[in-house]
């Protein structure tokens, strides 16, 4: 009997381990897929009568982007969602719906000389209240559209192709998942080369004495310590000794790959140490110096142990909020970074800015830009696993 | 660089000197300048911009094939130098394999120079704070309210920085709340994998049990934050605790607890597995159960390098910054109400650092002591775990 309960209790701990991590995936996964969708209203809308200063023919060239900018579209929006489905429609687009009016001008010019009828994005606050939890005014709105069949549900392009905006229904993850590839290229560049010469020089080459162990000590001290110490680090040393670029993904980089570098080591490390002598005693034996036994018989065969050591590493880093949110990158970065200095946000910080807006709106995106987050995270480990099978030997 | 040669060239040309000398109306001319130049629009606001055009485009060409002319030049000199050298005795190899030596070497280094600009960077800043703030205060005062005065009468804002609260909330959520959460869980998921499961069962749950590890902690702390918070309110207030707080201690320390679990677990998978097998078959022998064998022989064994293993989850666990940061609030309570909101040591760098930033301000270089204080004390943990754990080793090899 009390064997049974030992054993049932071991059985009920790990079940509620996994229990716990079913109930997490599925609580992001149904709050979030909602995200990738979003409503779309029809409008009736005819240039003709509405006070857009807008002329088809001045709307080529590089600046036509600006000249359409510079007229006034959400008035005429407004105007022409009233002047279809009455007074209460006036707030029914936002700045979504302007993007889209934008690019729909610019493919088409001649559009704005006669009448026609668009499908465009509603604002967040419909938006919520179609997907059933609004506020009344906008389950109202949203009602009377859905008498007259004039919304839809669609996918959400902007949530991909987009960065940061104030209003919810114009955000996406495309500027932050780009601030991320920047930051973790970084990252990668400087921690994999100088992580794997480490761990050559600790396996190979090093001597016993003090400096050795001094070394050793503290790759594995740093491998345990807080993340957000090397966020203090990066702020101390990059930002206020060095005067780098506040939010930059270079200042991002650099102190991810310090935080990355001690796991790397203990990675290639343990991945050189399962390399068997006989094969450094075999290259020896013809000759080869202790370089050469290194870097074309020892390092090729462990590089499988070390990638898979890497990328999980990495994947770490790409998951790292706090140490960015101290060196400043947690600014409202609106478009997508071009280069390694200009100022970005990352993936995680960007959840975590957005979880912290009141609009309800943003509640469904932070979840939908998880989801996005933990599907890297799922690629990076599988394809960690996958290279730990295909190419690991056991001696 | 080339670009700025181009744009030195420029501003020394006749149509340059015309400029306005004000730096950001300078500058602004000179970029329009530039995106006419390379085509990407007609014409700029100011007219300057047209005559300076093609002066840059002159310049840049100019400068393509200096660059051009430059780079053969140094190529020939590189080839010049080869061939002088290559000679039947030079040994080209001991030569490179002495500098691979030293980059190996440097880039072991690295390691040393990160810990010890995490020493000094922390020391050197908090120090500073020291000088303006009495360390006695700071690491015994029981009242925590950062924010500086910028009236006299102001209320609730005297600037007192005493981390007693501070460490208590850390203490409270970190050790307690998440290992009463994470070592029970972690302890019998370990000995089910290893004692009773099957095979099969083990290769497939072990994974899944890692995956609750490599979840990003962000994301523990929204769910923390979203879903977890508002359930422990409404617990705690049905059994008639009227000060539950949307931001609680139990909370946020119970998902740091659950996010721990593959932590413990695989550290006890490891004591456990070194355990000798001679001391089980033993106890078997003897005619005790398996239940017996694992809580009378395996887990007294084990538990030096168990305990090793808390410790170290808990030196992860009070380091751990976005879920106390998302769920566990600012408030500096001194409680042991774990429905009330606490603050911790790594929630309180968050809040001090971001937003308005000055350097010199007590505010921030708060936030350097505190760090140093929690450097020490993880520092601490892992060392003492490390040696318990390496003692314990010792004993069965």
């Amino acid at each position: 009997m009390s064997e049974r309960i030992f054993r049932g209790t071991g059985l009920a701990a790990i079940s509620l381990s996994v229990l716990f991590l079913a109930f997490l995936l599925w609580n992001m996964g149904s709050k979030g897929i909602g995200g990738f969708t979003q409503y779309q209203a029809q409008l009736p809308i005819d240039f003709t009568k509405s006070d857009l200063f807008l002329d088809p023919a001045t709307l080529k060239g590089p600046d036509a982007r600006e000249t359409v900018a510079g007229a006034d579209l959400t008035t005429a929006l407004s105007n022409a969602a009233q002047a279809a489905y009455g007074p209460y429609a006036a707030q029914l687009f936002s700045d979504a719906a302007v993007n889209k009016l934008t690019d729909d001008i610019l493919a088409n010019p001649n559009m704005l000389t006669g009448q026609s009828t668009l499908w465009l994005p509603v604002g967040s606050k419909i938006d919520v209240a179609a997907k059933g939890n609004g506020d009344p005014a906008a389950e109202k709105v949203v009602n009377m559209l859905q008498q007259k069949h004039a919304i839809h549900r669609a996918f959400n392009a902007q949530f991909l192709t987009g960065s940061d905006a104030t209003d919810p229904s114009s955000v996406g993850v495309w500027g932050a998942l780009k601030g991320s590839f920047y930051t973790i290229l970084v990252t990668i560049l400087l921690a994999f080369p100088i992580g794997v010469l480490a761990a050559v020089y600790l396996e190979e080459f090093a001597p016993r004495n003090r400096w050795t162990d001094a070394i050793e000590v503290s790759i594995n001290n740093l491998a345990a310590v807080p993340s957000i110490i090397f966020g203090l680090l990066g702020l101390a040393v990059f930002l206020d000794v060095m005067n780098l670029p506040r939010s930059a993904p270079l200042v991002g980089g650099l102190t991810l790959a310090l935080m990355t570098f001690p796991v790397i080591v203990i990675a290639g490390r343990n991945a050189i140490k399962t390399v068997p002598p006989s094969i450094r005693d075999a290259a020896l034996g013809v000759g080869a110096s202790k370089m050469q036994v290194t870097f074309h018989h020892v390092l090729p065969l462990a590089l499988p142990g070390i990638l898979t050591g890497t990328i999980i590493g990495v994947a770490r880093a790409l998951g790292e909020t706090a140490p960015l949110l101290m060196i400043g990158m947690r600014a409202f970065v609106a478009a997508p970074p071009d280069g390694i200095t200009a100022p970005a946000t990352v993936l995680p910080v960007q959840i975590f800015l957005w979880s912290d807006e009141v609009d309800r709106g943003f509640i469904e995106k932070t979840s939908a830009a998880i989801i996005v987050l933990l599907l890297f995270m799922l690629l990076m480990n599988g394809l960690a696993i996958y290279l730990r099978n295909r190419f690991e030997r056991r001696w | 660089m080339q670009s700025r040669m181009v744009d030195q060239a420029v501003l020394a040309s006749p149509e340059g000197k015309a400029l306005p000398a004000f730096e950001m109306q300078r500058e602004s001319i000179l970029s329009e300048a530039h995106e006419i130049a390379s085509g990407e629009r007609e014409q700029g606001f100011n007219p300057q911009s047209a005559t300076l055009a093609p002066r840059i485009r002159a310049e840049e060409s100019r400068f393509a094939v200096m660059g051009g002319a430059a780079a053969i030049l140094i190529a020939l000199g590189g080839a010049f130098l080869a061939l002088r050298k290559n000679k039947a005795e030079f040994r080209a190899r001991t030569g490179v394999e002495r500098w691979a030596m030293v980059v190996l070497f440097a880039a072991s280094l690295i390691a040393i120079l990160t810990t010890l600009g995490i020493l000094l960077s922390l020391l050197f800043e908090s120090l500073r704070f020291f000088r303006l703030y009495p360390a006695q205060d700071f690491f015994f005062g029981t009242e925590w309210s950062p924010q500086m005065a910028i009236r006299a009468d102001q209320a609730g804002s005297s600037g007192a920085f005493g981390s007693i609260p501070l460490m208590w909330g850390t203490f409270f959520i970190g050790a307690i709340i998440a290992m009463i959460v994470a070592v029970p869980l972690g302890l019998m998921s370990a000995i089910y994998l290893t004692q009773y499961a099957p095979a099969r069962v083990r290769t497939w749950l072990k994974p899944i049990l890692e995956i609750l590890a490599g979840v990003p902690t962000v994301v523990y702390g929204y769910f923390a934050a979203l879903t977890v918070a508002p359930i422990v309110r409404d617990f705690g207030l049905s059994i008639g605790i009227t000060s539950a707080s949307s931001e609680s201690a139990l909370a946020a320390g119970s998902v740091i607890g659950i996010m721990i679990i593959p932590f413990v677990s695989s550290m006890a998978d490891d004591s456990i597995a070194a355990v000798p097998q001679s001391m089980r078959d033993g106890s078997l022998a003897m005619g005790a159960t398996k239940s017996e064998t694992i809580r009378k022989v395996l887990l007294p064994a084990a538990l030096p390098g168990v305990m090793g293993g808390v410790l170290l989850a808990v030196s992860r666990a009070i380091g751990e910054t976005m879920i106390v940061v998302m769920a566990a609030g600012l408030a500096a309570n001194l409680t042991l109400n774990p429905f009330q909101s606490v603050t911790t040591v790594t929630t309180q760098i968050v809040g001090l650092l971001t937003g308005e930033q000055e350097f010199d301000s007590p505010k921030t270089l708060a936030a350097f002591a505190l760090g140093l204080a929690l450097f020490a004390i993880t520092l601490l943990l892992n060392l003492i775990a490390l040696h318990i754990v390496r003692r314990y080793r010792e004993q069965y090899e």
